[in-house]
């Protein structure tokens, strides 16, 4: 199986363990991983500013880095589901269509396509979630609270066979960070009051490390904490899946 | 203001958008208890959205039917093609009646139509009766709010309100008597105008019957005092048949306070004898909405406010940031119909985080229409220079590797064209939040060194 690793700007710049704890857990599984050199970004800064028509040529270049791969995995939510969404080219639209029914959020290609089952990982503390409404809302890889329906979460479901590892309940159990892309700038005193309020759902519930499935979101909660000083290190769940 | 510039404002005062936050949460849970108690919930939903959508492409049938069978049974129909013309037609029965003074229960229309200070000018005292209207109508603002008017108003506040205007104790906030105090101070307005005008929350094309729903009575209280009722409404608040109620009556209160059904579900069928029965159905842009493919199920709306309660935007920026009759999520996509340079910030005042589409009980796609939004303003040159030049920057950086690779090397693109990173007092991030702290290396060239050949 021919795995595209997508990793987005911002964790290549700032998460490189985040990029490498997803390669090595791909690897683990079998899995035959490249990483394109050439790749940047999806294209979702400009998509969701409004600027979708600006993003053609970031298009064309997605596609042609990942259109030969059977599979294309990244450890951002928010990333897959705008390629899912949002990705076309007129000239290239087979290879486009693709490229958006083959791509996934790590957690759900774990879940989903490789069937995990057992990870051999160890990570002895209180992990709580914080489930990024792009992978919940849009690619479902948890039940979200407002439907009637039945729940489940697919990053839960992998963190429950990591041994030692004790999961914390929240008292609200998928509200926005409130990061939002270039929401987080340009509504600076609602996006940081989400990310207060999410932060100390987690402190109240005895969180230690705060985790989830995408990095921009994780790295708004960071920003909050470590401007608060309070005691919450925040982790990609790639890291926590892959330790040992 | 703007949106952001509201919300900031709102957000200097942390204990108050917490106590916001959390009334709003309150109702948003009471929903979720409301709507889990039904285990056929979704299949609910699934259904008024079928309905509605069958009502959006018969509108012109359902009202010409609805205004044959009203008028049949003695209600005159009147259509007004704006705001304006609404105004104008509630005038002219005030006028022909020689009235000056009326009583009005919940509308969101006539807020959306700025109906009272409308008649305000031209000399015709309006009171509100709905509890929540009332005191923001004393208060001198709009509501803030579609179903719950003052949740922004402590009680407390209101106790000084009320003391101040409806000689109340001083000091007094016990809800049952300023309730008690409202109610007193209504029921002498209830028994002396002869003009009463309701909303309509569901007009049924079958049989020519309106049905308003309220908590508190007020608007039965008005309408069968008065010897004149004039009921406003939107024309897509349209449903084919008496049995659809059923669906609609279900979701509604269910949606908006978790209650099982309103108090009154009133049917206005017919005038009494002597009395004189009125509707206005008011389009105000809803045909330009129903033109446009991508916005159209926005009139699917039945003003629950389930999308405001949820919204984590909304509760920690209260209504009136919003500047529009209608707030919240469903307000950033019916408003920029109305005007879109007035309110072009709307739709960017949203984490796109999904969840009002969630609640909405007729399943209006509300996120993604905020996202259909903000290209449609962006195209259509509402958006600052600076932003599209920027954009266009990022634009082609990004489509081009080695201009990328370049101004890459630990983070340097990331820091001038990512929003969110540059590392100065200056810029919004770092406000109230870190940065992220670069690393030695990108995982582009860790991965150069361990794992390509
Ligand atoms: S958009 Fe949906 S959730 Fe919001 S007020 Fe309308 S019906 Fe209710």
């Amino acid at each position: 199986m021919k795995v595209g690793l997508f990793i987005p700007c911002y964790v290549d710049q700032f998460y490189p363990q985040v990029g490498i704890a997803t390669l090595q857990l791909l690897e683990k599984f079998g899995c035959e991983v490249s990483y394109p050199a050439k790749q940047t970004c999806c294209g979702q800064p400009m998509a969701n500013s409004g600027y979708e028509h600006l993003t053609h040529d970031c298009n064309r270049l997605f596609i042609s880095n990942f259109s030969e791969y059977d599979y294309i995995v990244s450890p951002s939510g928010s990333c897959v589901l705008h390629i899912k969404d949002h990705l076309h080219d007129d000239k290239r639209e087979v290879e486009a269509t693709h490229v958006r029914t083959h791509i996934y959020e790590l957690t759900e290609f774990l879940t989903d396509i490789l069937k995990v089952e057992n990870l051999e990982a160890h990570f002895p503390h209180r992990v709580g979630v914080h489930q990024s409404c792009h992978g919940q809302r849009g690619l479902h890889v948890a039940q979200m609270s407002e439907l009637v329906a039945p729940p489940f979460s697919k990053p839960e479901k992998l963190l429950n066979m990591v041994t030692g590892l004790e999961l914390v309940k929240l008292d609200r159990l998928d509200e926005c960070c409130g990061f939002g892309g270039t929401f987080c700038v340009a509504e600076e005193a609602v996006s940081v009051r989400m990310g207060i309020d999410r932060v100390d759902d987690h402190v109240k519930n005895g969180t230690q490390i705060l985790t989830g499935g995408d990095m921009s979101c994780l790295m708004h909660l960071e920003g909050v904490i470590r401007r608060r000083q309070l005691p919450i290190k925040v982790m990609h769940i790639a890291e926590i899946l892959n330790s040992k | 203001m703007n949106h952001a510039d509201a919300a900031e404002k709102f957000n200097k005062d942390f204990d108050r958008t917490t106590w916001h936050d959390e009334t709003l949460w309150w109702v948003r849970q009471k929903r979720d208890r409301a709507a889990f108690a039904i285990p056929e919930w979704e299949a609910l939903r699934e259904t008024a959205s079928q309905i509605k959508h069958n009502v959006l492409s018969e509108l012109d049938n359902y009202l010409i039917e609805f205004e044959k069978n009203a008028q049949k049974n003695g209600i005159t129909v009147h259509w007004a093609a704006d705001a304006h013309e609404h105004n104008e037609i509630v005038l002219s029965i005030l006028k022909s009646q020689g009235v000056t003074q009326m009583v009005k229960s919940k509308s969101m229309l006539t807020e959306e139509c700025h109906l009272n200070p409308y008649l305000a000018e031209n000399g015709v005292e309006v009171v509100d009766t709905d509890l929540g209207e009332r005191i923001v109508q004393l208060a001198g603002e709009p509501p803030s709010h579609i179903v719950l008017p003052c949740i922004h108003w402590k009680k407390e506040e209101i106790g000084v309100l009320f003391h101040k205007h409806l000689g109340t104790p001083e000091g007094c906030a016990d809800p049952i008597l300023l309730t008690h105090a409202a109610r007193e101070n209504l029921r002498e307005k209830f028994l002396t105008r002869r003009v009463a005008i309701t909303g309509v929350n569901f007009a049924v094309a079958e049989t020519g019957e309106f049905v308003v729903c309220t908590n508190e009575g007020n608007a039965d209280m008005g309408a069968h005092l008065a010897d004149v009722h004039i009921a406003c409404m939107g024309i897509e608040k349209i449903i084919p048949k008496r049995e659809h109620l059923g669906v609609f009556l279900r979701l509604l209160t269910r949606s908006a306070t978790g209650q099982p059904i309103t108090t009154y579900s009133s049917h206005f069928a017919k005038p009494r004898a002597g009395q004189e029965m009125h509707i206005v159905f008011v389009d105000n842009g809803r045909t330009t909405q129903l033109g446009r493919e991508e916005f159209r199920n926005s009139l699917k709306c039945i003003r629950c406010g389930a999308c405001m309660n949820t919204c984590p935007v909304y509760r920690r920026s209260g209504g009136h940031s919003y500047h529009n009759a209608v707030a919240g999520p469903i307000g950033a996509i019916l408003a920029p119909n109305l005007d879109m340079t007035k309110n072009a910030d709307l739709p960017f005042a949203s984490t796109l985080c999904g969840s009002c589409s969630n609640v909405c009980p007729v399943k209006i796609n509300i996120h993604e229409q905020l996202y259909e939004w903000r290209q449609v303003l962006t195209k259509s040159g509402h958006s600052p220079m600076a932003k599209t030049l920027s954009m266009k920057a990022m634009s082609a950086v990004l489509s081009n590797p080695a201009v990328y690779r370049l101004s890459g090397k630990i983070g340097r693109f990331t820091m001038a064209n990512a929003p969110f990173v540059v590392n100065n007092s200056l810029n919004p991030w770092f406000k109230q939040r870190e940065m992220p702290e670069p690393p030695k290396e990108s995982f582009g060239e860790w991965y150069k060194k361990n794992r390509s050949e």
